[in-house]
């Protein structure tokens, strides 16, 4: 039987190779040009503990980890347990036999990992040995895979070709070892690498390195799960002279930070998970009122409070939109696939610097750890944009027209007191009704020119609209696919750009009679805000702490679909 | 700028000791520009919210770049322009409900760092601009409107707080004495480190501690007050402790390390460690 997809999860304790193992095979498929993409979990707790990772290689692009699985790998005995009902019919386990006997399955096979490893006198090439099973398993050309590992250990040491040779032995081990039992699940066709170049990682890296691309040159962070590695990772790479970067005391100092240093010209920027964007509300609010330029990372985990520190939600959308009092609305741009992440971030400071205020570029916990495979940026057609600088130096007044205007840097002409106050042109505080009313246009105003996101829309002509937001996307379209080729009647439209929306797809979303919103969280925020602005929007929401099943949206789509067909007779 | 904004209404009350402190930064700032050279432009004061902090509006002459931001978060903010632009002369501004109640968690954080900025902070005593509640620097029992009864918490010692948390450089003042305050201030804005000018400022309104800081002869009041002895060791962290531990309330300067790095320096050689990579050069390495 020909596949063109596979999936594997990857599960046991925490430190048995679990992670390196998945990640192994999305480099392994990716390098031999296969599409791959990677869901991570977390054990909660800091050694050890229960933990699973899952990859999904395909000929086509991945759009979703898959739901049932292919291939489960077992470390343990506990994984077994807690996974093998994930398995499809088909599915086989691969397990580690130096854990556990499972002798009553006629489709698992169990392999000595670390003991294989060790007679190749690599002992840290178990996870090779997991991954020629794999490829014995779907029938996977070595010398495609010779060639992945060559290229991978060709790193310039006089040991390189003993490793070398361990890798490329530890596979063959796994490979022999299914051999034996003569089990398969099918060929997985080849797949050829596209015509451009490609690189893969995960949103987390993704983020950072849009955001050094943009040119932020202020970072402050305070570490939290799961924005941590955008914070350690500006703290290795971002140092530079006349570049700033420090993990500071708390979140309410990271913002307020942030707010001087946009204030004194830099492109600052920091990340944070729920709990950091309670805590920087008034801060967020001050760089809005003030017309400070800033980014704000925040890459969503689960629940209110500490909640679900290593799950994914999509809960934050409201009070990243409306993170403070008074009467503010945040631009928010939330990526839904690594690559966007990388694009995301470069708009979301490009956004701050033209507009002059906080942006919120809004993640995920799914999208932060996933691996994926993306065109590589070709950064010299990704335009970096700087804010309008005053140069009058004959009492210019910073808030005196009712747009955008060039902003006086400290050092330069235009002296003026950036005020979270309500002010008057030169920033003094001021309580009178037309100034109040001058200054809310002028800061609302401001957001039009923004207006210039881009978004996708198929199947317009259809009266119901499938509309899903952030790492959602990637389920959802997959879903979607499946409905058009079963012939339902719905459309597609998707932006990043949740704040200010593209007027063209707004104006679209409002003419459907139907708008359905797949997200995870419980009251259905994005629709809420959909429906403020007069679309007709419903939602679909799971709030589990993991992304959706596409099967699970297919089913959910169609029970919409058909009562709305109902309403209509 | 209020001289000449008649839509800005703020006033301090008379007698205010607000009106000191700002004649004296605007002199302080003055003079460096005349002894440096260093522009009015390149001077940024950031300001608490509270009466004091209102200060950076009512600065006469050439303005200053200004920040009026939120309660208790003008060192964060001052960090943020001083990292941002180590050529800027930054000032915080704030009163001691700013400083020492919602904002303390700030000073230690800076203190470690050595963060070169100069934080002139005004004691009243009181939250002023709130309409007079008890501060951290209220003495027990006070009554005040929100303590109706008499403050139930011991007061807030600030300067040996800042000793403790490590500030590099630490002074006392009185708003009423203007010159001696503008000199105080030349002097912390110079030291390469973090300063503090901690300024008795009293609210006539609210709290009017003049008599009892000056003292009063006729009445039998002795001045807590008192001016630190020329002789006192102020490199010397121990001499700087035992006076404060005589009570009342030095004036002068109390403290002053100049042997420690300051933020910008720990910056710069931390910068020196790292082999910066440019973003082309991360995502060649992540190629496939
Ligand atoms: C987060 C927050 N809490 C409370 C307030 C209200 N508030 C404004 S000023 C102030 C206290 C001012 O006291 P102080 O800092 O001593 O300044 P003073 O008016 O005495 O100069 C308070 C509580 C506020 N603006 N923001
Ligand atoms: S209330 Fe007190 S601190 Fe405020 S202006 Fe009046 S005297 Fe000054
Ligand atoms: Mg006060």
């Amino acid at each position: 039987m020909d596949k063109d997809d596979l999936i594997v999860r990857f599960a046991g304790e925490g430190g048995q190779g679990v992670v390196t193992s998945a990640e192994g095979l999305a480099q392994a498929a990716t390098q031999t040009g296969y599409n791959a993409q990677t869901f991570a979990t977390f054990p909660s707790q800091i050694l050890g503990g229960p933990t699973w990772t899952q990859t999904r290689i395909s000929v086509n692009p991945v759009l979703s980890s898959g739901d049932e699985l292919d291939i489960l790998v077992c470390f343990n005995e506990q994984a077994y347990l807690n996974h093998s009902n994930s398995l499809s019919p088909e599915g086989v386990i691969v397990y580690n036999s130096a854990e556990f006997e499972l002798t009553d399955n006629d489709s698992a096979i169990g392999i000595d990992f670390d003991e294989l490893a060790k007679s190749t006198g690599n002992t840290r090439a178990a996870n090779m040995v997991v991954i020629g099973a794999l490829a014995e398993l779907v029938s996977m050309k070595q010398d495609i895979l010779d060639e992945f590992v060559t290229k991978k250990f060709t790193r310039g040491r006089s040991n390189d070709q003993e490793i070398i040779e361990s890798n490329i032995k530890a596979m063959g081990l796994g490979r022999n070892e299914v051999k034996q039992r003569g089990i398969s699940i099918g060929q997985l066709n080849p797949s050829k690498k596209p015509d451009y170049e490609q690189v893969l990682m995960n949103g987390n890296l993704a983020i950072s390195l849009g955001a050094m691309h943009a040119g932020v040159d202020f970072f402050a962070g305070y570490p939290i799960s799961p924005a941590t590695p955008i914070l350690l990772f500006m703290e290795k790479n971002l140092p530079a002279k006349g570049k700033f970067v420090f993990q500071v005391s708390s979140e309410i100092e990271s913002i307020t930070a942030l707010v001087g240093a946009g204030f004194a010209g830099a492109k600052a920027m920091t990340s944070t998970a729920g709990p950091g964007l309670s805590l920087m509300s008034e801060g967020l609010g001050l760089a809005w009122m003030a017309e400070i330029p800033l980014v704000v990372v925040n890459v969503q985990r689960g629940g209110p409070a500490t909640g679900l520190p290593t799950k994914t939600e999509q809960s934050d959308l409201m009070s990243t939109m409306f993170p403070a009092h008074g009467d503010i609305r945040l631009p928010v741009i939330a990526p839904g696939s690594v690559e966007e992440c990388f694009h995301g971030a470069v708009t979301a400071v490009n956004w701050a610097e033209r507009y002059q205020g906080p942006v919120i570029l809004m993640s995920e916990m799914a999208l932060s750890e996933r691996n994926q495979n993306m065109r590589k940026p070709d950064l010299s057609k990704i335009p970096v944009e700087k804010r309008l600088v005053n140069m009058d130096t004959n009492g210019y007044q910073r808030y005196g027209q009712s747009g955008v205007s060039p902003m006086p840097i400290p050092g330069g002409p235009g002296s003026y007191v950036a005020n979270g106050s309500e002010h008057d042109g030169i920033g003094d505080t001021t309580h009178l009704a037309e100034r109040h009313v001058q200054m809310t246009h002028r800061r609302w105003n401001k957001i039009k020119v923004l207006e210039d996101g881009d978004f996708e829309a198929e199947f317009t002509d259809s009266a119901i609209a499938l509309v899903p937001w952030g790492g959602t996307k990637g389920p959802a379209r997959e879903a979607f696919d499946s409905l058009i080729k079963s012939g339902a009647d719905i459309g597609w439209l998707y932006t990043m750009f949740l704040n200010p929306l593209p007027p063209d797809m707004l104006a679209l979303l409002k003419q459907k009679e139907l708008v359905i919103v797949p997200e995870l969280n419980y009251q259905g925020q994005f629709s809420m805000v959909l429906r403020s602005l007069g679309v007709n929007a419903i939602s679909i929401t799971q709030y589990t702490g993991l992304p959706f099943k596409v099967k699970d949206l297919v089913e959910r789509v169609t029970e919409q679909i058909e009562s709305y067909k109902q309403g209509n007779k | 700028m209020s001289a000449k904004n008649p839509e800005y209404d703020f006033k301090w009350c008379p007698g205010c000791g607000d009106f000191g402190v700002r004649r004296a930064l605007e002199s302080a700032i003055q003079q460096r520009h005349a002894d440096t050279g260093i522009a009015i432009e390149n001077n940024v004061v950031v300001a608490g919210i509270g009466c004091s902090g209102n200060m950076v509006h009512l600065l006469e002459g050439d303005q200053p770049f200004g920040i009026h931001g939120v309660h208790g978060r003008t060192l964060p903010i001052a960090m943020g322009v001083k990292m941002t632009n180590p050529d800027l002369n930054v000032v915080v501004v704030a009163g001691d409900g700013d400083f020492l109640s919602i904002g303390l968690e700030h000073i230690g954080p800076q203190a470690g760092r050595n963060l070169n900025v100069c934080a002139v902070v005004m004691d009243n005593g009181v939250y002023g601009l709130t309409k007079g509640q008890s501060s951290p620097t209220s003495e027990i029992g006070m009554i005040t409107s929100s303590t109706p009864y008499g403050k139930v918490e011991e007061k807030t010692h600030p300067l040996s707080l800042y000793l403790t948390l490590g500030v590099s450089y630490i002074a006392s003042a009185m708003s009423s004495k203007v010159k001696d305050l503008a000199t105080t201030i030349v002097d912390a804005m110079e030291h390469p480190g973090f300063s503090i000018v901690h300024v008795q400022s009293p609210c006539t309104t609210y709290n009017d501690t003049y008599e009892l800081l000056k003292g009063s002869v006729k009445k039998g009041i002795e001045p807590q007050a008192w001016a630190i002895p020329d002789d006192h060791n102020s490199s010397d962290i121990r001499a700087a402790s035992d006076l404060l531990s005589r009570g009342g309330i030095p004036l002068g300067l109390l403290y002053k390390d100049t042997t420690r790095p300051d933020f910008q320096s720990r910056i710069d050689s931390m910068t020196n460690m790292s082999g910066s990579k440019s973003t082309q050069d991360i995502l060649d390495m992540l190629a496939i």
